[in-house]
């Protein structure tokens, strides 16, 4: 287990700093006059000069990309164009918005989605038809078209939501939930449709097999053979559709956000890539990337918990 | 990383391995199967209609799309202005038609761009493998492990933000999904013993490519084509609602987007382009589906008939009693009736432990039914063992599952008795039924590998059965398990109690699997060729367990076997079956001395021929010859090996 867990440790890692690097490439590839945007145009060429200097911006692309993933490494992802405030500060100011949309999400995603496929596939019949049917509608509906059904339903019409704005949840944990419901629902949907179609699929194929005959043959109440035995065998399939699902959520939030008005990282790679604050997008492109790793390396370690093969 | 989503949006990703290998039918002929699935007509019909709609935005109305008009902000629909007009005035009719456009030519692109790089990258990567396959599949692992929509946030920057660009760099985004896919297909091929044949033969790669590769590889991508211009059509639309593309284009993304600073005075004006976007995505999602049903043939929907007889046949599922000849299928409130009837089933005989009569398994079939076990009646006394002799596919296993109450829903089953220990069982709820599985009537299966649950640990799958018939604590369960283990013949068994199902062999998982039948003392062992998958050295091992736990029980026992070396060795009394129904039922040497029925001598005498002979196979063939010499010999040598495999 220790040596598969670290195997997953060290290609994350690597998939971090590639994708950095990768980022660093595509920024740089513009030629957008950046240095120009933030001094003004009405800045005269040695002022553009002088902000070039103090950006760095005068120095070869090979020399900034090693300063920037040196410092990145040990923690620093330098400071904001535009505002000089640090990143690492300005997307820790963010970070808790987003993660609580993110991570409510995936619950609320992985719960209904066990509840929806087991459904399904114990049920048959009628059940299992409205569950195909929620399948293909919930591929159809993109998170922010949710969100805004959400948004003029629960917020607007019936004001039982408020529509925008983050709660913190050291102020008010019913603030804090009120606030977050309806973007973690609309980030879900998408999930909870393609995530219950894989439970189903495996709970029907699990429940085929032999050995749940043999269980059943040794009396085994349905609550033991159904949620203990079977759902656990069907298990890793499916949460191998919801880590795939997971990345699809990171990308939901950037709209997702916008239309609930919550200012988390989401918002802040929209706004930072449209006035090419490179700092800030290397760093949040960095960090969107670590909590998609991280989450994947949590799932890892619950499908090798679920899957005893693998954690040989 | 697990494998990363080819797409990055929160769709359904069209999953490569089911969609390998399914191949390209003939032109006309999908075409035919296609207008046969209705799914595939309406959302072919729907696309067309959104299509036409769009591209006919000129002659469908005069309005344009682009003027805005103060005296019309959220003005209500007028002649020629059919949905009303929009946040700045603009013709909500003329601006759906005509977004329908961008969003279809945008989606357009990003496919073809997706499948151009995809396709000859992949099937390369596939046929040459190498270097090139090695990075190239790292490349399409890495792209997707992160969301689309920032890699397209942070390109449109770099490039401008018309919609066309972004399409065109979501169609590179995209391409790994191809890539894989189509990648996956040609090495499944490759492998095929027919290409091999054409290499060997001589015919160029790039012949073997077009004639044997290319097929195999169309329909996925075409599938998938469906699936990604749904995805594409949605990207696009979060990008326009995010403000990215130019203003003058009408587009559904910055409808939605207009609605939303409009949400809390006009909220209907989501209704339109919301529709618009959803309809579209659904259609080519339908698409995709019948796509996939229609190429692949697996997942044919049942016919709306065929689905009516397999609900009908699920309520005819639980073993239903019938009180007098001839069996009918009582409904199911009926069946659960009450425990009169059970008494009145008791046979009167006080050593019968099981009883059936006039037992019937049939599947439905799309003509009728297939009748597995036809009318056949068992009776097993207390501390007797009874062999359920015949090939297979006689029904051997079906009966044993019926009685068990495990035959899978779609089975009818009828009888007109199953009583065990007097009470009738047929017709037992499940939660009743529980109460005598594993406690008073175990289970022996046939594959030892495939019968335990690969997920736990075996200490606890033979623990869990007892605590809760027996009602055992933790620790006694578990000392009960540790007994019962060495009781089975296992060496070690606090390590076997810690193992996992992978981790120990065949011969072990079958004498733990006996171990589990017996473990809550049942009083009656249904064991379905237990033998039969085990090395030749384990069978007679086993079978010597088994007959030494039955003797030491007293358990009454059915063993179901093809094996006439098994049946010499333990059985009490044989029932030969035949296609469905017992043929003929004795005392096992009387059967061996004299077998009655031509099956049973045919089946006595191929028995002979196909093991290599030993001691008692030899006295079983001349018993059935018809020496009754040998009589004793079969009877009492207790190291009879069980020979032959199945």
């Amino acid at each position: 287990m220790l040596s598969f867990l670290l195997r997953r440790i060290g290609s994350g890692l690597a998939l971090i700093v590639v994708i950095a690097s990768l980022m660093f490439v595509l920024m740089n590839m513009t030629g957008q006059n950046v240095a120009r945007n933030i001094a003004g145009q009405t800045a005269s060429e040695e002022q553009v000069a002088a902000k070039s200097a103090e950006l760095g911006l005068d120095q070869p692309v090979v020399t900034r990309y090693l300063d920037w993933i040196g410092s990145a490494i040990q923690g620093d992802l330098g400071s904001s164009w535009f505002t000089g405030q640090p990143v690492t500060d300005t997307i820790g100011a963010k970070l808790p918005v987003t993660l609580s949309i993110l991570l409510v999400g995936l619950l609320v995603g992985t719960i209904f989605s066990v509840i929806i496929g087991v459904a399904a596939a114990v049920k048959g019949g009628w059940v299992d038809r409205a569950v195909q049917l929620l399948a293909i509608i919930g591929f159809a509906l993109p998170s922010f078209l949710i969100a805004l059904v959400l948004a003029a339903i629960f917020a607007v019409k019936l004001q039982i939501f408020p529509a925008v704005g983050y709660v913190e949840l050291a102020e008010s944990f019913s603030g804090w939930a009120k606030s977050i419901t309806l973007p973690a629902i609309a980030l879900a949907i998408g999930a909870i449709a393609a995530t219950a179609q894989q439970v189903r699929g495996s709970m029907i194929d699990v429940l085929k097999m032999d050995y749940v005959r043999t269980l059943r043959s040794r009396g085994l109440s349905a609550r033991s053979l159904l949620f203990r035995h079977a759902l656990r065998n069907a298990a890793p399939p499916a949460l191998t559709v919801l880590s795939l699902q997971f990345i699809g959520l990171v990308g939901g939030a950037v709209v997702v956000e916008k239309v609930f008005g919550l200012y988390g990282i989401g918002t802040l790679v929209f706004s930072s890539s449209s006035s090419g604050d490179q700092p800030l997008v290397l760093g949040v492109v960095v960090v969107m990337v670590l909590i998609i790793v991280l989450v994947n390396l949590l799932m890892d370690v619950a499908y090798g918990w679920l899957n005893p093969k693998v954690r040989v | 990383m697990t494998l990363p989503s080819p797409d990055g949006t929160a769709g359904v990703a069209p999953d490569a391995a089911a969609l390998v290998g399914v191949a390209l039918p003939k032109r006309a002929h999908l075409v035919r199967r296609l207008l046969k699935d209705p799914t595939a007509v309406v959302s072919i019909v729907l696309l067309i209609v959104i299509a036409a709609a769009s591209f006919a935005a000129p002659l469908l109305t005069s309005a344009d799309p682009a003027a805005p008009s103060l005296a019309n902000t959220l003005g209500p629909p007028a002649p020629g202005h059919p949905l009303g007009f929009d946040g700045v005035g603009r013709d909500i009719f003329a601006r759906l038609l005509y977004g329908g456009q961008v969003s279809l030519i945008g989606a357009l692109i990003a496919v073809l761009v997706a499948v151009a790089i995809g396709v000859p990258s992949g099937l390369l990567a596939g046929y040459a493998k190498g270097a090139f396959d090695a990075v190239a599949s790292w490349t399409a692992n890495l792209t997707m492990a992160i969301p689309a929509i920032v890699i397209l946030l942070v390109v449109m920057t770099a490039l401008g933000a018309s919609t066309s660009t972004a399409m065109i760099v979501f169609g590179v985004l995209m391409s790994p999904g191809v890539f894989r896919l189509v990648r996956a297909s040609v090495v499944a091929v490759r492998e095929e013993l027919y290409v091999d044949a054409a290499r060997v033969s001589g015919l160029s790669d790039a012949r073997i490519m077009r004639r044997h590769i290319l097929p195999v590889v169309a329909a996925p991508t075409i599938i998938q084509a469906a699936q990604m211009f749904g995805i594409a059509i949605m990207i696009q639309a979060g990008l326009q609602f995010l403000g990215i593309g130019s203003s003058a284009e009408s587009s559904w993304g910055s409808m939605l987007s207009d609605a939303f600073s409009n949400i809390y005075v006009a909220p209907q004006l989501l209704v339109w382009p919301g529709l618009a976007l959803t309809i579209t995505v659904s259609a080519f999602a339908l698409l995709g589906n019948a796509l996939r049903d229609s190429l692949g043939a697996t997942a044919i929907k049942p016919s709306r008939a065929a689905r009516r007889k397999a609900r009908a046949a699920k309520s005819a599922a639980r073993v239903t009693p019938s009180a007098k000849t001839p069996a009918i299928v009582l409904s199911d409130d009926a069946a659960s009736d009450d425990d009169d009837a059970a008494a009145d089933a008791a046979t009167p005989e006080a050593d019968v432990l099981l009883v059936v009569e006039n037992l019937r398994v049939a599947y439905p079939t799309s003509g009728g039914e297939s009748v597995v076990v036809d009318g056949i009646s068992l009776t097993v006394r207390k501390g007797e063992v009874v062999g359920l002799v015949g090939e297979s596919g006689s029904g051997k296993t079906q009966t044993a599952f019926s009685i068990l109450g495990l035959l899978p829903p779609e089975a009818q089953v009828t009888a007109h008795t199953i009583s065990f220990d007097g009470r009738q069982i047929a017709g037992l709820g499940r939660n009743a039924m529980n109460e005598l599985r594993g406690r008073r009537i175990g289970y022996v299966p046939q594959e030892p590998m495939s019968n335990l649950d690969p997920s736990f640990r075996i200490g606890f799958q033979l623990v869990e059965p007892m605590r809760q018939h027996l009602g055992l604590s933790k620790a006694q369960a578990k000392a009960k398990a540790l007994g019962l283990l060495a009781r089975v013949g296992i060496n070690d068994p606090e390590r076997t109690f810690a193992a996992y199902p992978h981790e120990i062999s065949g011969g072990m998982a079958q004498r733990v699997l006996i171990a589990g039948a017996v473990s809550c003392d049942p009083e009656l062992l249904i064991a379905d060729e237990p033998t039969t998958a085990l090395d030749v050295t384990v069978q007679a091992e086993v079978l010597d367990l088994m007959r030494s736990l039955q003797a030491e029980r007293e358990m009454g026992m059915i063993l179901v076997t093809h094996n006439f070396g098994v049946v010499a060795d333990i059985c009490d009394r044989v029932a030969v079956m035949q296609t469905g129904k017992i043929v003929e039922t004795a005392p096992a040497r009387e059967l061996f001395a004299n077998p009655q029925h031509p099956y049973t001598r045919m089946l006595l005498d191929s028995t002979l021929e196909d093991s290599v002979p030993r001691r008692a196979l030899a006295a079983v063939g001349a018993a059935a010859t018809g020496s009754t010499a040998a009589d004793t010999t079969l009877a009492t040598d207790p190291t009879t090996p069980t020979g032959e495999s199945a």
